[in-house]
């Protein structure tokens, strides 16, 4: 039997992204279904590493990053969850000369946007982190950076949407996505839904989303390759990151040391995403050359999940260029988790006001070009 | 059409059911890699103890002693056309290729075709006191007996529902220990009723018996039907309170507990190979579909011994020579038909067998239904009874992978291999749900921890 909702508005996806989106929008009074295809937080926002970083984003990130920074002060309250969040600095390692003049200039580019980096020598960052590995020359620090625990954030936001009302269904794929005119019939397994506004925040499978209703968004899949070390003396106080991107380590206070090495693999069903035992080991032995402290330690766990990749690695959020009510948030590209909960209150404010005074106009889906065969327009669905 | 090059046959486990499986490739011509964890053959029924502590192996095994030396010897006999490799874990499996760590590092084989015979461990259930220093499982106990010849300690008391609780009160009492208890947490008419079953193995239920026999014998009786259990003791175990089904309360001294509430498959690597598994509502624990001939629902993936069902070290050996013959026939190799007809009329009867002794030792769901909430359930991240409690009641958990994302339970050096089915029978009793729904923990690479210092060597 399908049930049939009439919402404002319809969330694909059941990430950060579209749960905060569902509170905000609830708070702003509207009703909201939010339709997630497997549990919600499961995704690209609960397998990711945890990372609340502004330090290293491409500029045009860096105002939406610095203005989700504030929220996560508060997330726990708001969320009555223990998240995790620690603002324990991030620190971005220097193993070149090349690396360091690099650092500098975002440096320089990012106190334009309010964002303060101290610059630190191989005298000073060795003094810090004694166990750095001596190749380290240099870093940059952002003391305002943090981490969090990505397997409660979304969850959080999800059971919070449904407290303050939205109809949240997991494991409730969307079918078909139809224009009426002035709204949408979506088509869920189980369930239809018929909306004025539809948000696209469906990650890996916003592409298809978005192709449904004739646009080009060249999303792949991006499957990030995380481990975790048994509970080690704590030691790591600082979330760290090296220029090129290669190692990327954070210590949790009960004192596993998570890591990423690489990209995972999709298995038969496309739909998980599995660690690969080759891309685990060059992590490793990477991440021991930063950090060879870890020499004695054992890996006791590694995963992977799904997010959207985008060509120029930054996200599609804002307006859809083809249908009046339909706005689009997704392919994050590995770094979406910080993001998450201001792109909630940004899509609240373009359903509610029609615009935001974020600047997205680099997200815009329009950067990819229209498609405009009236064949892909005249079929508006999708299956994913 | 000739074969460019042998196959290459993989096998992963070298107790009876893999040792088996390759001594039956190698007596086809083929030429078997044989992966195991231990550093000597023989598996966990059959642990020969380290060099140099050696003791005679009817000392070791009793009435087993003669198979034990024969499955010892099966590597030494194939000269060579065994490709051996101790002390090697095999961490990651996926689409014809395993991931291994031993001696010499970190390694990769593309296979063709793997028998995995990766065994059983014990069934861990918790109980107030379970990780108080002092409290072992009863293969631990036997481990520990057959490795290193040391008893627990000065009093033990065994606590099993199983066939090898009254086994290894046997083994202790032999070797010397003082064993003051052996409790029983199943009923005892089920053992009555299930005898005429049993008689399929008459061979089997014989020993089982003489076993009890030998024990009453020396003044030890194990108690049936026992109701709840507690350890005491401040920085070690000081005693075990029991209680009987009257409600009775009863408080032994001990310096060591030995407790375990079955066996369990250890089946990580079939879920990496993507084997498709069941709930098996007898055992109550999910299990990689398997044949009578031991092929797994993936062309390239066979199951052999207690990994694919507990069915016992006599078994394991028919299952691993039964599965190797699965791959010589798939590999399009004549083999011997009546011989595959004699290990199907023994697993036959196996099986009936082990159909009557699960009937007799039926699951102890009494052990968990009113643990207290400050019992530690997930050892190795430190979370209790009361925060799965805590966490269906406040976040509408309902499944296995959203509790371990939400509290930690199974996320730890043992990935659940000891807390994840108690957690899920304590997740589907909070839910009032049944026990398949709870579903199973996603497996993930490594099986077992892996070493970052075997990556340079």
């Amino acid at each position: 039997m399908t049930e049939n909702l009439d919402v404002d508005v319809c969330i694909t996806g059941g990430g950060v992204a579209a749960c905060a989106a569902a509170v905000a929008l609830r708070q702003a009074g509207l009703s909201v279904a939010v339709l997630e295809k497997r549990r919600c937080g499961a995704g690209a926002s609960g397998v990711n590493f945890g990372g609340v970083r502004q330090q290293g984003r491409h500029l045009a990130e860096l105002p939406l990053s610095r203005r989700a920074r504030p929220l996560w002060d508060d997330l726990a309250a708001v969320l009555g969850e223990d998240i995790e969040f620690e603002a324990t600095g991030h620190i971005k390692l220097a193993r070149s000369e090349a690396d360091m003049a690099e650092l500098e200039r975002y440096a320089e580019a990012a106190r334009a946007h309010g964002l303060e980096l101290t610059l630190l020598g191989a005298n000073a960052v060795h003094q810090e982190m004694p166990w750095l590995g001596p190749q380290v020359i240099g870093a940059s620090l952002s003391p305002t950076d943090g981490q969090a625990n990505p397997r409660r954030v979304g969850p959080a936001f999800a059971r919070l949407a449904r407290k303050l009302g939205a109809v949240v269904r997991e494991f409730t794929p969307v079918r078909h996505a139809v224009s009426t005119g002035h709204g949408f019939t979506v088509t869920a397994e189980g369930v239809e839904v018929r909306c004025r506004f539809l948000v696209n925040a469906a990650g890996a499978g916003g592409g298809m989303l978005a192709q449904a209703f004739g646009e080009i968004a060249p999303v792949t899949p991006l499957m990030p390759n995380m481990l975790v070390t048994e509970p080690l003396p704590y030691v790591i106080s600082r979330s760290i990151g090296v220029c090129g991107g290669d190692v990327y380590v954070r210590q949790v206070r009960r004192g596993n040391v998570v890591f990423g090495g690489g990209g995972g693999w999709l298995d038969a069903t496309r739909e998980f995403a599995r660690p690969a035992s080759d891309q685990s080991l060059g992590g490793m032995m990477r991440t021991l050359q930063v950090v060879a402290g870890l020499a004695e330690a054992h890996i006791i766990r590694t995963w992977s999940g799904v997010d959207g990749q985008m060509p120029d690695d930054i996200p599609v959020i804002g307006f859809s260029a083809t249908e009046k009510r339909l706005i689009h948030a997704f392919g994050f590209s590995g770094h979406g988790f910080q993001l998450g909960p201001v792109v909630g209150q940004i899509i609240a404010e373009l359903v509610t006001k029609g615009e935001t005074e974020s600047p997205i106009e680099p997200f815009s889906i329009r950067r990819f070009g229209a498609e405009s065969s009236s064949d892909s327009r005249a079929n508006r669905h999708v299956e994913h | 059409m000739t074969e460019a090059r042998d196959p290459v046959i993989a096998v992963i486990g070298a107790g009876p059911a893999g040792l088996r499986a390759a001594e039956t490739l190698a007596a086809a011509g083929l030429r078997p890699v044989l992966f195991d964890e231990a550093l000597r053959p023989g598996g966990q029924i059959y642990r020969q103890p380290p060099a140099g502590a050696e003791r005679p192996p009817a000392q070791l095994y009793g009435f087993e002693a003669a198979k034990a030396t024969r499955l010892h010897g099966v590597v030494a006999r194939a000269a060579g056309r065994i490709d051996y490799r101790p002390e090697t874990l095999v961490w990651s499996l996926a689409e014809g290729q395993l991931d291994s760590v031993g001696p010499h590092g970190y390694a990769r084989l593309a296979y063709d075709r793997i028998v995995l015979a990766t065994g059983a461990m014990d069934r861990v259930l918790p109980f107030p006191g379970w990780t108080l220093p002092g409290v072992f499982t009863l293969g631990a106990a036997q481990i520990a007996l057959k490795a290193q010849g040391v008893a627990l300690g000065r009093r033990v008391v065994l606590v099993g529902a199983g066939p090898l609780l009254p086994l290894v009160a046997h083994q202790l009492r032999k070797a010397g220990a003082n064993v003051v208890a052996a409790l029983d947490v199943t009923p005892f008419w089920p053992k009555l009723a299930n005898l005429p079953g049993m008689l399929a193995l008459p061979g089997t239920l014989a020993k089982g018996l003489w076993y009890t026999a030998r024990n009453r014998l020396a003044g030890l009786a194990v108690q049936a039907n026992v109701q709840a259990l507690r350890v005491e003791g401040k920085a070690r175990v000081e005693a075990l309170v029991w209680r009987d089904a009257a409600g009775r309360e009863h408080r032994i001294a001990c310096d060591a507990v030995a407790a375990s509430f079955g066996l369990r498959s250890e089946t990580q690597l079939a879920d990496l190979a993507g084997c498709r598994f069941g709930f098996d509502a007898t055992t109550r624990q999910w299990l990689p579909q398997v044949s009578a001939a031991g092929r797994s629902d993936i062309a390239t993936v066979y199951l052999a011994g207690d990994g694919a069902g507990i069915g016992g070290a006599d078994a394991a050996e028919l299952r691993g020579e039964r599965a190797a013959l699965a791959v010589l026939e798939d590999l399009g190799r004549k083999v011997d038909g009546a011989r595959q007809g004699v290990l199907d009329r023994g697993l036959a009867r196996h099986a009936r067998f082990r159909r009557a002794l699960e009937a007799a030792y039926p699951f102890p769901s009494h052990l968990l239904d009113n643990l207290p909430d400050d019992t530690l359930l997930c050892r190795c991240e430190g979370v209790s009874v009361g925060t799965l409690r805590d966490a269906v009641g406040r976040c509408e958990v309902t499944e296995m992978n959203r509790l371990k994302a939400l509290t930690r339970i199974g996320m730890g050096r043992c990935q659940g291999r000891v807390c994840g089915q108690a957690a899920a029978e304590l997740l589907a009793r909070a839910c009032e749900a049944d026990i398949a729904a709870a579903g199973r923990l996603r497996g993930n690479p490594p099986v077992k921890p892996i070493p970052f210092r075997k990556i340079e060597a």
